[in-house]
């Protein structure tokens, strides 16, 4: 494993997007950081800017209108990053499949730009935090098996 | 003469220059999280989180914005983080081996710590990010606000010490023990905060409104390099404040230790300002600076002053 892989699993600086979801995936992402599960004892930060974010977490199925700016974001993003689709929503559209105003879903979206990109999906309406933390451990070990 | 170029570079890249610096201002600022964890009732990260931070920033891509100023863009973190480096370097110097200095390095150390401030404006508005445009002229703003009640702060200090311009002869009193030394460092202290850019006065990095505000665009290297120059700031200025304030380092072992007892007291102040009190908005700060802080500390140095005519200590 490279250097450049360890450092980043010990210090993981996350930009949360809201590509269309109902705002309560956001309540619990948000939930991460209280004094209960507080995730910055793992080294994961909350930051401002995707220039300095190591991976985006990405709610909502992705609107038309939220679609080419989820690419933008992407783009923006220094690599190597990781998307992290929180919610039944970003997973696989949930409840707005089909429906007039969906681009998504979500993967579909970042793999329009990237086609090799890192994604994990934790699913559930909306997840609970302790699955979004089990959901990120999970992702770290994975890359940790796919890196010689 | 080959003696000396080894024991400069010596002092300028292990001790007290760039390694030393940085391995206590990556301590410095665990410290700040981990006590600021603690006030919120969390656990806080562990002891190497800022250098992990450091060690990833390093391995990642450097984005620069298409339409930046790309020379600018690069060399503005650079000429901030040897801002700081000087200044601590030289800070560390007078504190280990006061009888080695030159006359008017108060003077210096007042310019050395506008730097990082100057850099910040710099590569703030090289960035060709409207929001890193409006944490530039917060910055600057700020800038004008705090410089002023810190030089009058300081010229307290030179009276009390009897008009010496020697940071080694100033470190040898305490002037807080007296009314117009604690005032004064009251305000001082109110200005290394905003130098610091913490709470209440973080207002051109707000991540809340800015999102980061002047670093917005900084990716990679770069924004490892920031990272590194706030760290080090963390050394350098209650380091500043420990030696005009608080009396310095002393000679022997024992006020060497009692003077780390100061820095690390100093420091989590800081932090405690820092985690209780809400941002300002720039005008309220620039108000608290100009009025407020500059009126008191007038009426600090006419403290002074009358005390130093008629030979009371205690004023
Ligand atoms: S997954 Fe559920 S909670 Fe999350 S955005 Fe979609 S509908 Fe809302």
């Amino acid at each position: 494993m490279s250097w450049k892989i360890k450092a980043l699993k010990k210090s993981i600086w996350v930009f949360h997007i809201n590509a269309g979801a109902c705002n309560n995936c956001d309540i619990e992402i948000v939930n991460l950081l209280t004094p209960k599960f507080d995730v910055e004892r793992f080294g994961i930060k909350l930051v401002g800017s995707p220039r300095h974010a190591d991976a985006l977490l990405v709610t909502g199925v992705g609107t038309r209108q939220a679609a080419r700016r989820l690419q933008e974001v992407y783009r923006q993003t220094p690599k190597p990053c990781a998307v992290f689709c929180m919610g039944a929503c970003a997973c696989g559209m949930g409840i707005f499949e089909g429906g007039y105003h969906v681009a998504g879903p979500v993967d579909n979206i970042i793999k329009e730009v990237d086609p090799n990109a890192i994604i994990a999906y934790v699913p559930g309406c909306p997840p609970k935090p302790q699955a979004m933390i089990s959901g990120v451990v999970k992702a770290l070990a994975a890359i940790d098996e796919s890196t010689p | 003469m080959i003696d000396d170029v080894a024991e400069n570079l010596f002092r300028i890249l292990i001790f007290p220059g760039l390694f030393f610096t940085l391995a206590l201002g990556l301590f410095a600022s665990w410290l700040v999280r981990k006590v600021s964890a603690l006030v919120q009732y969390r656990v806080g990260p562990p002891l190497l989180q800022p250098a992990w931070d450091i060690v990833k920033l390093m391995g990642k891509e450097v984005l620069i914005p298409s339409e930046a100023q790309k020379t600018v863009f690069i060399c503005a973190p650079l000429v901030g983080m040897a801002g700081v480096l000087l200044l601590s370097t030289m800070l560390w110097r007078i504190a280990i081996r006061p009888s080695d200095v030159f006359v008017g390095d108060l003077i210096v150390a007042v310019y050395l710590m506008v730097l990082p401030s100057l850099a910040l404006i710099l590569g703030g508005s090289s960035s060709a990010s409207p929001h890193a445009a409006v944490g530039s002229s917060r910055e600057m703003k700020l800038v004008l606000g705090y410089e002023l009640p810190l030089v009058l702060a300081l010229i307290v200090v030179i009276i009390k010490s009897g008009g010496v311009l020697n940071l080694a002869a100033i470190s040898q009193s305490a002037p807080i023990a007296s009314v117009s030394g604690f005032l004064a460092f009251v305000a001082a202290l109110l200005c290394v905060q905003a130098k610091l850019g913490f709470a209440p006065f973080d207002i051109a990095e707000s991540e809340t409104e800015l999102a980061g505000g002047v670093i917005i665009e900084y990716s990679g290297v770069l924004l490892a390099i920031w990272k590194i120059m706030q760290a080090m700031m963390l050394v350098a200025l209650p380091l500043f404040l420990v030696m005009t304030f608080l009396g310095g380092f002393g000679a022997t072992a024992g006020t060497w230790i009692w003077g780390i007892v100061k820095y690390v007291i100093l420091v989590v102040l800081v932090i405690l300002i820092k985690n209780t009190n809400p941002r300002v908005r720039i005008d309220q700060a620039m108000r608290f600076f100009w009025v407020y802080c500059t009126v008191l500390m007038a009426l600090a140095i006419l403290l002074a002053s009358v005390g130093h005519r008629y030979g009371l200590a205690w004023l």
